[in-house]
């Protein structure tokens, strides 16, 4: 049913860091590693080795720089699925192929309903879902719902592919609608902010702005030194010497 | 937005259609015009052969055509789906209105109902396609008060024109068809050249700022995650020439709605065939001018997943 739950128990969601994400892809291929065996199986690529590659990924991430009165700075930026608390992506949906579930708010598509009419991706404002040609169906992040309940993994490992690969530790994974969870508190705590919230998505994911900058470093770009006083003894001798 | 074709002859024809359909059931279930056989039978056919045209060709969009009838199920939530309920509940009144206006030579009672069901299932069912396009955020120059009059006027104005042909053809015309024809291509003129002042004007507050949640300054993309071109970008990131959409937008004033409403004036003083001749030419220009404006409804409309690679 595309009809929006009131209320889910649970807002199962990530929280990126901006300050940490080092750009490695590390999340981008252990996503696709997992997800092309996955719930939503195959991530098609096409023509994989030729001249024109195309495929299905479910997270990409985007490099850009963040200019301000301060200075500039490089920002990577993992973007996927934000499983949206109003995801127009499912309401707009036909066939009842894409639905968001009541018990942890993580949206997904049933590939066995979709018709591929791609409505649902004119819908979503981040990109989030990307069309499978080669199978005729849409395609999107599950929040790796065959691993977080997967009770043959260990438990340690019942997070997201991209979260568990993370090597800065730059993603997190929890419960957003529970405000005493870590990562609630992570959130709280660092300022996590909404993409886009104008348009009213009120997407789960949060991200973490890059942290402020230090003063403390050297400024390397300041006026020259001021002469100081001349130095006596032998290594002002030798300072003499040389500046003659 | 892609323009793909499927969608821009799906919209254009099936508007033309129900326009027709509307027209033709309010004037002949009323008895407004005579229960002639041959243009009932011509007019029906052609109203409803847009629409199976048009209707035939949006499940060209579709990656697993066969199981359209799915797209039924969610009209409590979904415009598209109430779009398709409501495309074909319409052939029931239609099919009816068909059978006694044209097979049975009658209007009134009955028939008359069932004319004006079925011009009141067409005015649903281009409401229904107007809010599919009017109902997504992301894309400012859709999601605008402007969208659903849009489809509504455009769909009466081509209706009307191809009904007006269509009398003139059958020496079945008259004045006021015809001003009705005129000033409907006007007010369609007008709409869209309104259309266009408040979509170059539009200030969209989403930026690659608050798409990125990066505050103040500026955002510039400096890497995409890709090298090759994806489905985002294939979908959603077509981009138009500036040159190039003002002189589509030339066409399409000249095609569907300059041209049309000369041709429909000249008409009011021509003999017949002559008038028919202009009346026809008048409608075949305005749809041809109609898929243009279509074209570039979709080849103009900027979606919010383009501020992540860098575009406006």
């Amino acid at each position: 049913m595309t009809c929006l739950p009131a209320r889910t128990e649970k807002k199962l969601g990530l929280v990126i860091d901006l300050d940490t994400c080092v750009g490695c892809q590390a999340c981008v291929t252990a996503c696709k590693e997992w997800n092309t065996g996955g719930h939503m199986a195959p991530l098609t690529d096409i023509n994989p080795y030729g001249a024109h590659v195309d495929g299905v990924w479910f997270n990409r991430v985007h490099a850009y720089e963040h200019t301000t009165e301060l200075g500039g700075r490089t920002v990577n930026f993992p973007r996927s699925c934000l499983h949206c608390e109003q995801p127009a992506c499912v309401t707009v949906c036909p066939t009842g192929a894409s639905y968001k579930r009541a018990a942890d708010g993580i949206v997904l598509v049933d590939e066995d309903k979709c018709i591929g009419c791609k409505l649902c991706s004119w819908a979503c404002p981040y990109g989030a879902r990307e069309f499978d040609s080669d199978v005729g169906v849409m395609k999107k992040c599950t929040l790796c719902v065959d691993r977080i309940y997967n009770d043959n993994l260990a438990e340690e490992d019942r997070v997201p592919a991209c979260v568990a690969a993370c090597p800065t530790s730059a993603r997190h994974f929890g419960d957003l609608g529970d405000p005493a969870s870590a990562i609630s508190q992570l959130v709280t705590e660092r300022g996590g902010i909404a993409l886009m919230p104008e348009l009213g998505y009120k997407p789960t994911n949060r991200y973490l702005p890059p942290r402020a900058r230090s003063e403390r470093a050297a400024k390397v770009d300041a006026p020259a030194l001021e002469p100081i006083k001349a130095e006596g003894g032998f290594l002002g001798w030798i300072d003499r010497m040389l500046s003659n | 937005m892609h323009p793909a074709f499927s969608v821009v002859f799906f919209t254009t024809a099936t508007g033309a259609g129900y326009g027709l359909l509307a027209l033709l059931g309010l004037l002949g279930g009323l008895g407004f015009i005579p229960a002639d056989f041959w243009l009932g039978l011509v007019g029906m056919a052609l109203a409803l052969g847009l629409i199976v045209a048009g209707l035939l060709s949006s499940t060209g969009h579709l990656g697993r055509p066969e199981r359209a009838w799915r797209a039924f199920s969610q009209w409590r939530s979904s415009w598209l789906s109430r779009e398709g309920v409501a495309s074909v509940a319409t052939f029931i009144p239609a099919t009816l209105f068909g059978i006694g206006w044209v097979v049975l030579d009658r209007s009134g009672g009955w028939v008359a109902a069932a004319g004006l069901v079925a011009a009141a299932g067409a005015m649903v069912t281009v409401c229904t396609t107007g809010m599919i396009y009017a109902s997504l955020k992301p894309i400012a120059q859709w999601h605008s008060r402007y969208t659903l009059p849009a489809y509504l006027i455009f769909a009466a104005m081509t209706g009307s024109v191809l009904a007006n042909a269509l009398f003139q053809g059958f020496k079945l015309g008259s004045t006021a068809v015809l001003t009705w024809a005129l000033l409907v291509t006007l007010a369609g003129w007008g709409w869209k050249l309104a259309t266009w002042r408040y979509n170059d004007q539009l200030e969209i507050p989403t930026t690659a700022n608050t798409a990125t949640g990066l505050a103040g300054g500026t955002v510039r993309s400096i890497e995409w995650p890709h090298t090759e071109e994806n489905y985002l970008l294939k979908e959603m990131g077509f981009r138009i020439a500036r040159k190039h959409s003002a002189k589509l937008r030339r066409i399409t004033q000249a095609l569907a709605f300059a041209a049309p409403a000369i041709l429909l004036a000249i008409a009011f003083f021509l003999p017949w065939p002559l008038c028919a001749i202009a009346s026809a030419f008048a409608a075949v220009a305005q749809f041809g001018g109609m898929l243009v404006e279509r074209w570039l409804f979709f080849a103009e409309a900027k979606h919010t997943v383009m501020l992540y690679y860098g575009r406006e």
